[in-house]
């Protein structure tokens, strides 16, 4: 990896970079690295700009984490990935690091990892390594909390999204695909439900403490106190003094709806955000709704939604996953996806035309810019 | 005692097919050869100590279900793979 503004992606068989420089139209790719792995996340360290890490697994092997502080040249496995305490109440093992979020820029070094079975790690060793944030996990209400022993979906349910506060290290959110979003005020000491407003379309109380099913959630860098999510029942929005998600899918169109997974914000204005819909209709085929891909953006908060498909195929059938979407910082802001398909798809105007810069890789799991130094 | 290492976790044994471990039973062997070449048991062995799916181990021509097993220094190990899966 080069010191370009680049994309670090994420795929079922290992990761790439991509590159292009300040133009960001001519790409340049070097990978696969880890080829054979799975490559669920790869993120930079926004506060030093040299270190790597990289959630990975293999179909057969344990999770682990593998770190590289020159860029990518050199690799180094974490000496103690995310693991749960041996001889664990619950008898847990982590199946997979799914999730990688730096600490604050306050507390170099520190790390935050989501996995499954849904469980919150914190490396304070830049990710060499990793304890059980027991506050979460050891939580009296974590069995109900998660659902715990009952998780339904195919790969197990996973603890993802986890934001820092930029004002205070000690302000944290996460989100629980089998059970909501969380807050803590105290460093991950205590926790707290946060979904109140958010509805579970399907269920006999629709609108329970916890429960739900939040694919992404992200809390606006300029406006730290506006969280947006694209839920599994929709997409929302909440100001944190309200303390209320509000249903800003309600404003998209009836025929295309607001499930998907992946929302994306712009860096600079908190009134926008991406979002990729897919078809939730009947059993669920998460493909673009009648298969014609779009991205929709707001500009206003989610008052209003605007299709934009400039450059995509008319029909393809793919997916977006949720740490698969991601924007830069330039201006225009430039807006990238990676599909199930294998295909890098890119924006230099904020979504108004895209561009295929790859295409053939294996089954993106995420995108992720980056800025190294 | 020689220990078989699958080509998946070769990547820890500088890709030498063959090592040697110490130990009076199979748990004791894998904490050396951890020892030896740091982070290769978590990789086959979960936190709980046991063994992953996918991943089975011979005492010799028996597959081993107890990591308490006693082995002997004329043992065999063998760490197998089951590359299923696409």
């Amino acid at each position: 990896m080069t010191d370009t503004p680049s994309l670090l992606v994420g795929t079922r068989k290992g990761a790439w970079v991509f590159s292009a420089g300040a133009s960001r139209t001519s790409w340049t790719s070097e990978g696969p690295a880890f080829l054979g792995h799975i490559a669920q996340h790869l993120v930079l360290d926004p506060r030093d700009r040299r270190t790597l890490l990289l959630a990975a697994a293999t179909g057969h092997l344990g999770p682990t984490v593998f770190r590289s502080e020159d860029l990518g040249r050199t690799w180094k496995e974490a000496t103690l990935p995310p693991a749960f305490p041996t001889g664990d109440r619950l008898e847990r093992a982590v199946r997979r690091v799914f999730w990688l979020s730096p600490g604050h820029e306050s507390e170099p070094g520190v790390w935050y990892a989501g996995c499954t079975p849904q469980a919150l790690f914190r490396s304070d060793d830049g990710g060499d390594t990793w304890s059980s944030v027991r506050g979460f996990n050891d939580h009296p209400m974590y069995e109900t909390w998660c659902e715990w022993q009952e998780e339904q979906t195919p790969d197990g349910s996973m603890l993802h999204s986890v934001i820092v506060d930029p004002r205070d290290p000690r302000h944290l959110y996460l989100g629980l695909s089998s059970g909501g979003v969380f807050e803590s005020t105290d460093a991950g000491a205590d926790w707290a439900p946060l979904n109140a407003g958010c509805e579970i379309v399907f269920a006999p109380v629709p609108e329970p403490e916890y429960g739900h099913d939040p694919h992404c959630v992200r809390a606006h860098p300029q406006l730290p106190d506006r969280l947006y999510q694209q839920n599994h029942c929709g997409i929302y929005r909440m100001e944190r003094g309200d303390g209320r998600w509000v249903r800003i899918g309600d404003n998209m169109p009836r025929d295309v709806g607001d499930v998907g997974f992946p929302i994306e914000l712009h860096p600079r204005d908190p009134d926008t955000a991406w979002v990729f819909p897919m078809d939730g209709t009947d059993v669920w085929p998460r493909t673009s709704p009648d298969g014609r891909p779009a991205v929709f953006v707001t500009r206003d908060g989610g008052t209003s939604w605007t299709r934009q498909s400039g450059g995509l195929p008319e029909r393809a059938w793919y997916t977006v996953k949720r740490q698969a979407m991601t924007t830069d910082d330039g201006d225009p802001i430039g807006v990238y996806f990676g599909t199930t398909s294998g295909e890098l798809w890119a924006s230099i105007d904020e979504g108004e035309q895209w561009r295929c810069i790859a295409q053939h890789l294996p089954e993106i799991y995420s995108v992720e810019f980056a800025e190294p130094a | 005692m020689n220990v078989r290492i699958p080509t998946p976790l070769r990547s820890y044994t500088a890709q030498q097919a063959v090592v040697t471990a110490d130990g009076d039973t199979v748990d004791a062997v894998l904490a050396d050869l951890d020892a030896r070449y740091p982070g290769i048991r978590f990789r086959m062995i979960d936190e709980q100590n046991r063994i992953r799916p996918h991943m089975k181990v011979f005492l010799n021509d028996e597959a081993v279900r107890d990591l308490a097993t006693a082995v002997a220094p004329t043992d065999d190990l063998t760490i197998v793979q089951a590359l299923s899966g696409g």
